[in-house]
């Protein structure tokens, strides 16, 4: 990595330089594909996002793909049911890697106001990894483009040799999480324990 | 709006019907909606002539409910006439009890709009509707063993810790995670 | 259910292709699948799997006070929350006897009818998707809503979440300089209609897509208990804003445009037709609108106890009749609280619509269905 001074010395010349991992992440990031697949309300958040007035097509993630296998990145945008929490993790293991998570509004994240109900999945989370929570009921537009803004910096910082791999590049780490089963009272496992770690409750206020 | 009774209408049922189970069950607040309510093995009947009379046509059945009281479990029909623009008539019928007994006859070949709102009533409380041509579950999955809106069920505890603690919230996240 | 079984029971024919589209699927508006079994192309059988947004609604309003499920109706048919606030409300009042004032009565018409305003604008975008326009006439459409929505901030402080109707009246009265706002938006509206039906209702791909497709007749739109625009364009005659009256609706001059052939053409021109309507609504709504309170002051809010009885109310949605049944037991929850969902039982003949059609028709009839799935799941 050359330091930034030089950098710009050099550009002034015409003579650009940068890592391969720079460049790698800069085409990654710069144009996210997402996956076309609203569940609820922020669904609605969603389209006026990629829509004219705030135009996601900005930040290079204007192709929404109808298919898992040609997607980048799958926004939950809406409540995740637990009738549907298998069909998101399956949808999430037939996205090939370098695959992200963001999770739009309170639903995705936890819940959200339907957080009492029995056939309401209490957050993406318990059953896939998630990159980006962006909270909100729904969160604006701007919101989720600033959600988007942050996912592109955790993709900027991603290393492709030495230590810390991603998930994507870490040959060990799995790309497909388990698809919970329909159980008679509520999903089989409620949880994958691998992932979901709540932290223990603290009584002191 | 045109009016029409309900008062009316149970005596348009007696004189048409002479034999069927029906009477008035006084809704105590200032709406005004008093039901009908029909011994269930005529309510197929009943539901015929109320669509088919003349005078009442009420041939569009706009809403169907279940509800859960403690002897029995009801389906609530709220129906309307769009040739005679008036509205709503409350038919309700009963279940015998809450458990094997909780039938009721379907009136989804009456009115069809009934469908898809019956299933429902089996699916969350339990409300089997003989003569339905398809009675299955709407809402939840097939494999799902329980009836969610009776006031007896009691939902999975998989509540995870809430960062803002309050009341037996806490306590019950605690004996959960420690558990 | 796995992949290569069946999803009807009986035996399938060696030929027949058995699909289910959905619940992850870019037309169907939501999660909504379709089990759906082809000859070649044609849809020999069809069967709506429901329940992927099933949020509980009824039962967390049980277990909560009244005003509490009042942010609830917001997220039941998410596009139209000023209309869904009104509908739970009316119930209310229904329920307990409840006045309203007269000014909070117009000012539930003037967010009510731009609620329909915005809902109708958007599914010119929606079925034009559906169609395979990929989100160009989306994006017109969404232009012209954000509009709409800009007002509705103001007036709200929320876009989409309004939470704006209370049990006699309204929660929030116009800031100043709002109704100049409006006038002034509204009177660019027409242009965007006029424009929309230059290019799209002379359209020939259009006009061969929808015609002839879906064709429901008055009777089975009847039995069906089809209400709304898709009621109106099979030739049925029935408004509840003109029915029942509610509000202040029978003060005001509109017409209700009616079908003659029950396709997907005359649910389309339909919508257009009642946007038009409610423009002259809203006109009148701010020219007669008076001073006053907005919401009845002897009704408490919060600890809100109705008498015990039962309650039918009902309002004339975007989408069709949303309805609350509300059974309470004088306490300061509802002891039974159950939503009409038009979205759903417009549902109830889509299989009947589109038997005998090509899978291709099946997005079209759906999306002139106009279905949301917060309200056909709560």
């Amino acid at each position: 990595m050359t330091d930034d001074a030089l950098r710009v010395e050099l550009q002034k010349r015409g003579v650009f330089v940068a890592s391969f991992e720079d460049l790698y992440n800069w085409g990654r990031k710069n144009s996210l594909w997402p996956l076309q697949f609203g569940l609820a309300c922020c669904a609605i958040e969603m389209i006026a996002a990629a829509a004219a007035r705030f135009d996601i097509a900005r930040f290079g993630a204007e192709v929404f793909r109808p298919s898992p296998r040609q997607a980048d990145f799958m926004i939950i945008a809406g409540t995740v049911t637990k009738k549907m929490a298998p069909l998101v993790v399956r949808l999430y293991n037939q996205m090939p890697e370098p695959k992200y998570v963001l999770a739009m509004g309170a639903c995705a994240i936890s819940g959200g106001p339907f957080k009492e109900g029995y056939n309401v999945l209490k957050g993406i989370d318990r059953y896939i990894p998630v990159d980006v929570y962006v909270p909100g009921c729904p969160p604006r537009p701007e919101a989720l483009l600033e959600g988007l803004i942050a996912l592109q910096k955790k993709i900027a910082g991603q290393r492709l040799f030495g230590k810390d791999l991603p998930r994507h590049a870490n040959p060990e780490a799995p790309a497909e999480y388990p698809v919970p089963a329909y159980g008679p009272h509520d999903l089989v496992p409620p949880s994958n324990p691998a992932i979901f770690h709540p932290k223990a409750p603290s009584l002191a206020e | 709006m045109n009016v029409l009774p309900p008062q009316s209408v149970l005596d348009r049922i007696h004189a048409g019907l002479p034999q069927a189970r029906v009477e008035l069950v006084n809704n105590p607040g200032p709406s005004g909606q008093h039901a009908l309510l029909v011994h269930r093995e005529d309510a197929r009947q009943v539901a015929e002539f109320l669509k088919n009379d003349p005078e009442l046509l009420l041939d569009y059945a706009s809403n169907v409910s279940g509800a859960d009281y403690p002897e029995y479990l009801e389906a609530v029909y709220h129906l309307f006439s769009i040739a005679q623009k008036h509205g709503p008539i409350v038919l309700k019928t009963r279940t015998g009890d809450r458990g094997a007994d909780a039938t009721v006859p379907s009136l989804t070949p009456v009115w069809k709009s009934a469908d898809f709102q019956e299933r429902e009533a089996y699916d969350l409380f339990g409300i089997r509707f003989e003569g339905h041509p398809d009675l299955r579950r709407l809402l939840m999955w097939e494999e799902f063993a329980d009836f969610p809106l009776r006031k007896d069920y009691a939902a999975p505890a998989d509540y995870e810790y809430e960062p803002t603690p309050h009341g037996d919230i806490v306590q019950k996240a605690a004996a959960t995670t420690q558990a | 259910m796995s992949p290569s079984s069946t999803f009807f029971s009986g035996t399938a024919d060696a030929g027949a292709l058995e699909v289910s589209l959905g619940p992850q699927h870019p037309s169907t508006h939501g999660v909504f699948r379709m089990n759906v079994r082809m000859e070649g192309e044609t849809v020999v059988k069809l069967q709506p799997v429901f329940g992927y947004l099933h949020r509980n609604h009824e039962k967390i309003a049980e277990k909560n006070s009244w005003l509490a499920a009042m942010p609830y109706t917001d997220r039941l048919d998410y596009i139209c929350s000023g209309t869904n606030n009104w509908a739970y409300a009316v119930a209310v009042e229904k329920l307990a006897g409840i006045e309203v004032p007269e000014r909070a009565e117009y000012l539930r018409v003037i967010v009510g009818e731009m609620t329909r305003l915005q809902n109708h604008t958007a599914f010119l975008g929606f079925i034009l998707g559906d169609m395979g326009a990929w989100g160009s006439a989306l994006m017109y459409a969404f232009r012209e809503r954000e509009k709409i929505l800009d007002l509705f901030e103001e007036l709200t402080g929320a876009r989409m979440m309004l939470n704006y109707a209370r049990f006699g009246g309204v929660r929030c009265d116009l800031p100043t300089g709002w109704l100049a706002k409006a006038r002034a938006y509204l009177a660019t509206y027409p242009a965007f209609l006029d424009e929309m039906e230059r290019f799209l209702t002379g359209n020939e791909i259009l006009l061969a897509r929808l015609q002839g497709v879906g064709v429901l007749s008055a009777e089975r739109a009847i039995n069906g208990g089809l209400s709304g625009p898709v009621l109106r364009a099979s030739g049925v005659d029935y408004d509840i804003r003109k029915v029942d009256g509610y509000g202040i609706y029978p003060r005001l001059k509109f017409r209700i445009p009616r079908g003659e052939v029950g396709d997907c053409f005359d649910r389309f021109m339909l919508r257009l037709l009642e946007a038009r309507e409610s423009l002259k609504i809203l006109q009148q709504a701010f020219d007669q609108i008076p001073e006053g309170p907005i919401v009845n002051p002897a009704v408490k809010q919060r600890g809100f106890k109705p008498p015990a009885g039962e309650a039918y109310g009902r309002i004339e949605g975007p989408k069709g009749e949303l309805g609350f049944h509300l059974v309470s037991d004088g306490s300061d929850k509802p002891y039974r609280y159950h939503v009409r969902p038009p979205s759903l039982i417009n549902l109830t003949l889509l299989e009947e619509m589109c038997l005998g059609t090509k899978i291709a028709d099946v997005m079209v009839i759906l999306g002139s269905i106009d279905i949301v799935l917060g309200e056909v799941d709560r």
